[in-house]
């Protein structure tokens, strides 16, 4: 179960609207072996495209450096889909090396309604899990 | 020659769980198969059958990514920082 703030999910899903229609991805930074992703970090797509994206090297090295000077790890990993529904891609599946993140996808094809789902990815195989949203971090969940 | 290399956290159970470790080598490619020495497995994460670096992870040499710097041919020299990451992308 990925449980997350609401002020996170409402980030998340901003940066998302934002990109539209290309793919917008970030990672949502937590102390270390929380669980609690707590810090929105929004990343370039260096694919600028509606299908894809990619982190930029650069900027990934930056970001992971820092959060390993706070001893924090990237509890989310998000990316949105633009044109199809929240769920892995084959492409989405095939980069999903960090089995102790939840990856989490949010649609935008809908410019109402967004959908937003998380996923644990391990070894090829996909699992969604329950979100559960709580309203103040360090709050009642 | 000390190079310091450091370990994302998917591949720490080579490592022993450390983020940090210590490697020889005056290339990319030499440093791999001497950290691949003392943590058997590593370079088949790094390094593909076909002998070029794997598209999963991005591999720096201080803050140079080493796609643009020669790839396994990068040379290195006693204090480098090595740093590896998994690339993270998809469609």
């Amino acid at each position: 179960m990925l449980i997350l703030d609401r002020s996170v999910r409402d980030a998340i899903v901003a940066h998302a609207r934002r990109d539209h229609p290309d793919e917008a991805c970030g990672i949502v930074a937590g102390a270390a072996g929380s669980d609690r992703p707590e810090r929105v970090v929004e990343m370039t797509n260096a694919a600028r495209s509606m299908t894809q994206y990619e982190f930029e090297p650069a900027e990934q090295l930056r970001v992971y450096r820092e959060m390993d000077d706070r001893d924090e790890e990237p509890v989310v990993v998000y990316h949105s889909h633009t044109a199809t529904e929240a769920y892995p891609s084959r492409t989405d599946v095939r980069y999903a090396s960090q089995p102790e993140a939840h990856y989490v996808l949010v649609s935008t094809r809908d410019p109402e309604e967004t959908e937003f789902r998380s996923f644990r990815i391990v070894d090829d195989v996909v699992t969604e899990e329950e979100i559960r949203i709580s309203e103040t971090v360090g709050g009642e969940a | 020659m000390a190079i310091a290399v450091r370990i994302p956290t998917i591949l720490r159970n080579y490592t022993g769980g450390e983020k940090q470790v210590e490697a020889n080598g005056s290339s990319l490619a030499s440093l791999i198969d001497d950290l691949d020495a003392k943590h058997p497995g590593l370079k088949g994460r790094l390094v593909t059958d076909d002998g070029s670096l794997h598209r999963f992870v991005n591999v720096y040499v201080n803050d140079e990514d080493v796609r643009f710097t020669g790839a396994l041919d990068t040379g290195l020299s006693d204090g480098d920082e090595v740093t590896i990451l998994p690339a993270v992308a998809g469609g």
